[in-house]
């Protein structure tokens, strides 16, 4: 790998850990404020109080706190239908963008209420800019805000509060404390890099050769920079950050992967806070940089091989695959934000997925698979909270004790519920790939063939259920077949991956907490690491290795 | 169903703020310090009428003109894309197979491979100095003026997109073309 390469990543992944590292310190003091509260922290408590109502008062049970979220998110859902349904109706429409279809937007409020941004239409050509900020851009904040709520939720529960906090609060603090603080900045800087904001519609050009030229724009910089945050990824123009008015050059590009992975891992320091184990937090957080950066070195190398394609063809062969990226970003960024985007959930491309190399297309696959380093915001850190479960359960079967974690004892029932969410993002990756492949639905809908069709719909599907949002984006995914099922993957994968970890702890908030003794397996040393990286390259990876081989193993295998 | 309730007021209240309290704020900082960037880097020519954007690739066949890299969706700047071509793709064996011919490429004079692979959107504005540089001739011979006078053009022109992190320098086609035809209008 080249020098400059390196560097790039290292200021990137190295840089943003730095700043994740204060901000998880905010964060903690936004979400889960110490009582009592007093000056700034107390009187937000009093203003989100006043908002919300007396419901925003008690802390809730596990079931309560799960119940008012999924109220809330139902209203997320049909408050951003009814919008995308009307917008041809209403105002903030200056080209005119007509109705869309049933499926389309089924699966458009399926894919932003539940942080994924999968997106089977394009922002310039179907949607108003009321449609794109007040329904998109809104669940763009308050789908983030539901996984932070989330995860502060399921921190506050092993802390052995009593109690798991409110919902309504939680939602408040992490929309205006959190997201909207850093969304402003990012947004201020994207305008200074050069991103659009505007009102009016698209112009028409006339080019220095006479032809025409309809140039679409709009909102941009506020979209972008709370797209990127909240690990939400659907871009406002249909080629997402590819796109010059999406992400004009080198800086902004930098800006975006910085944003990208800032508050995922940020989570994971306010986890560890909450929790009272820093120290335990910096032990995931290792595990976590470790297998981003294994998956960027790969991609990187693989994408470094020049397009097969052009092959004995009079090309220059000195510079890796070009098909589907952009001058202005450098060599090492394609591959390095499919990897970011990927591991964070956010979806967000600079470069098209489906044009990739075969093994670097495997690698944000990977990413997409395993959902917990570092995940999206806040359900990230919960997806790893699954795999530890295992993890400490085989390390206690393994040398003959009980298991615990943090103090609290692992049976079989909480066992049982953190493998059910694991199996079931599984089960819809490749159940959903495996009944596409075998009928029209899918394979009338490919835009290459062989085992890169075959990848086409494994991606789209692993992307669906990981609530990641990027795809293959050559597959002719706006049909009914696909719109219901992606949207309905979607759903249930969000809300699975939520209420059963929140499950978990109520269940274990329901027995005695143990003191830590001599004899308690150490979650904060190097064993617990390899234990818990192992777990998850067993249970994770081996999941989905079959169905790799038919993809992009296959077709590199053939045709590289 | 108080749920319900508390979830109405928390959509009206984040609505109000998150969208259209910070929409404003973004839009308005916008229009006060990057006005320009802000309505997506507009091009005019003398007489007012839009060129393109400075941000926006444009299609250029003519010999006289310097050429983009190849758009998958013909410059479309109201409905962006790329190929999604898988990189072993026969399909794009032969865009490139017509590209090389178009070029005129030879095994001794291999085409930068920019020029025969298409961008993500389809509207990369820019190409490599040396991508530039390898199309200096075609343009000087169009335009009948010696190809240091284009060759100087590309020089003044070109960047480093970031600095000690890209090796590679760049050019934007559109401004480069501009210039040539602003030149050639005042006789310079």
């Amino acid at each position: 790998m080249p020098i400059y390469s390196i560097l790039f990543v290292a200021i990137i992944v190295g840089g943003t850990a730095l700043v994740s590292w204060p901000l998880g310190r905010y964060m903690k003091w936004a979400m889960d404020p110490d009582y009592p509260q007093s000056g700034a922290a107390g009187q937000f408590t009093r203003i989100f109080r006043f908002i919300g109502g007396r419901l925003t008062e008690p802390s809730q049970s596990w079931k309560a706190y799960v119940l008012s979220l999924l109220a809330f998110n139902l209203v997320m859902f049909v408050v951003s239908f009814v919008i995308l349904a009307l917008q041809q109706h209403l105002p903030l429409n200056p080209d005119a963008k007509g109705a869309i279809d049933g499926s389309l937007i089924y699966n458009t409020a399926a894919s932003f209420a539940t942080n994924t941004d999968l997106q089977h239409y394009s922002g310039e050509v179907s949607l108003s800019y009321l449609s794109q900020l007040g329904a998109l851009m809104w669940l763009q904040f308050v789908s983030a805000a539901t996984g932070i709520a989330a995860l502060s939720a399921l921190a506050r529960g092993l802390a052995g509060r009593g109690g798991m906090g409110n919902f309504f609060m939680d939602m408040q603090r992490a929309s205006f404390l959190v997201l909207l603080p850093i969304a402003t900045v990012v947004a201020v800087l994207a305008l200074v890099g050069g991103v659009p904001m505007t009102f009016e519609g698209s112009v028409v050009a006339t080019t220095l050769e006479g032809a025409e030229q309809i140039i679409a724009r709009g909102p941009v910089a506020a979209f972008l920079a709370i797209k990127q945050l909240g690990t939400n990824g659907g871009g406002f123009f249909g080629p997402n950050s590819a796109h010059p008015l999406e992400n004009p050059n080198f800086w902004t590009n930098a800006l975006s992967m910085i944003a990208i992975i800032l508050i995922p891992m940020a989570c994971v320091w306010m986890f560890g806070r909450i929790v009272g184990r820093v120290r335990h937090a910096a032990v995931i957080f290792g595990v976590m940089v470790f297998l981003v950066l294994a998956r960027i070195a790969g991609a990187v190398a693989f994408e470094s091989v020049p397009t097969e394609a052009f092959a004995g063809l009079p090309i220059e062969r000195n510079v890796g695959n070009l098909e589907g990226k952009e001058m202005r970003f450098g060599a090492t960024s394609g591959p390095t934000w499919a990897v970011l985007t990927t591991s964070t959930s956010n979806g967000s491309v600079n470069a098209m997925h489906d044009s990739l190399n075969p093994l670097t297309g495997l690698m944000p696959m990977i990413g997409m698979w395993l959902n917990e380093d570092f995940g999206g915001v806040g359900v990230g850190m919960i997806n790893m909270f699954l795999y530890i479960i295992v993890g400490v359960f085989i390390a206690g079967m393994m040398i003959g004790r009980t298991p615990e974690y943090l103090g609290w004892r692992l049976e079989s029932r909480e066992v049982k519920l953190a493998i059910l969410a694991l199996l079931a993002h599984g089960l819809f990756t490749l159940g959903g790939t495996a009944v596409f492949a075998a009928t029209p639905w899918g394979v009338d809908t490919l835009n290459n063939f062989g085992p890169h069709g075959f990848s086409e719909m494994l991606y789209e599907f692993s992307s669906a259920s990981a609530n990641n949002g990027s795809g293959f984006e050559g597959l002719g995914d706006n049909t009914v077949p696909w719109n219901i099922a992606t949207g309905t993957v979607m759903l249930l994968a969000r809300f699975i991956s939520i209420i059963l970890p929140l499950a978990i702890v109520g269940s274990l908030m329901a027995k005695r907490r143990q003191a830590e003794s001599a004899g308690t397996l150490g979650v904060e040393d190097g064993t617990f690491a390899g234990m818990l990286l192992a777990t998850i390259l067993v249970v994770g990876a081996l999941t989905f290795f079959p169905a790799a081989t038919l993809g992009p193993i296959a077709e590199h295998l053939v045709y590289m | 169903m108080q749920s319900l309730l508390a979830s109405v007021r928390l959509t009206i209240v984040t609505m109000a703020i998150c969208v259209a309290g910070y929409a404003a704020l973004i839009w308005a900082i916008g229009q006060v310090f990057t006005p320009e960037t802000a309505g997506a880097s507009l091009l005019r020519s003398d007489d007012g009428t839009i060129i393109g954007s400075r941000q926006i690739a444009q299609n250029f066949t003519e010999p006289r003109y310097f050429w983009p890299r190849p758009s998958a969706v013909d410059y479309n700047a109201a409905a962006a894309g790329g190929s999604n071509k898988s990189p072993v793709s026969a399909d794009l064996r032969k865009r490139a197979g017509e590209i090389v011919a178009r070029y005129g490429a030879t095994a001794d004079t291999p085409l930068p491979p920019e020029l025969a692979a298409a961008s993500g959107a389809g509207l990369d504005p820019h190409i490599s100095e040396h991508a530039a540089r390898y199309q200096a001739r075609r343009v000087a011979e169009a335009r009948g003026i010696p190809v240091a006078a284009v060759e100087k053009h590309i020089a003044e022109g070109s960047f480093s997109p970031g600095w000690f992190l890209t090796p590679d320098r760049l050019v934007n086609v559109l401004e480069l073309n501009l210039a040539l035809d602003r030149m050639a209008a005042t006789g310079q």
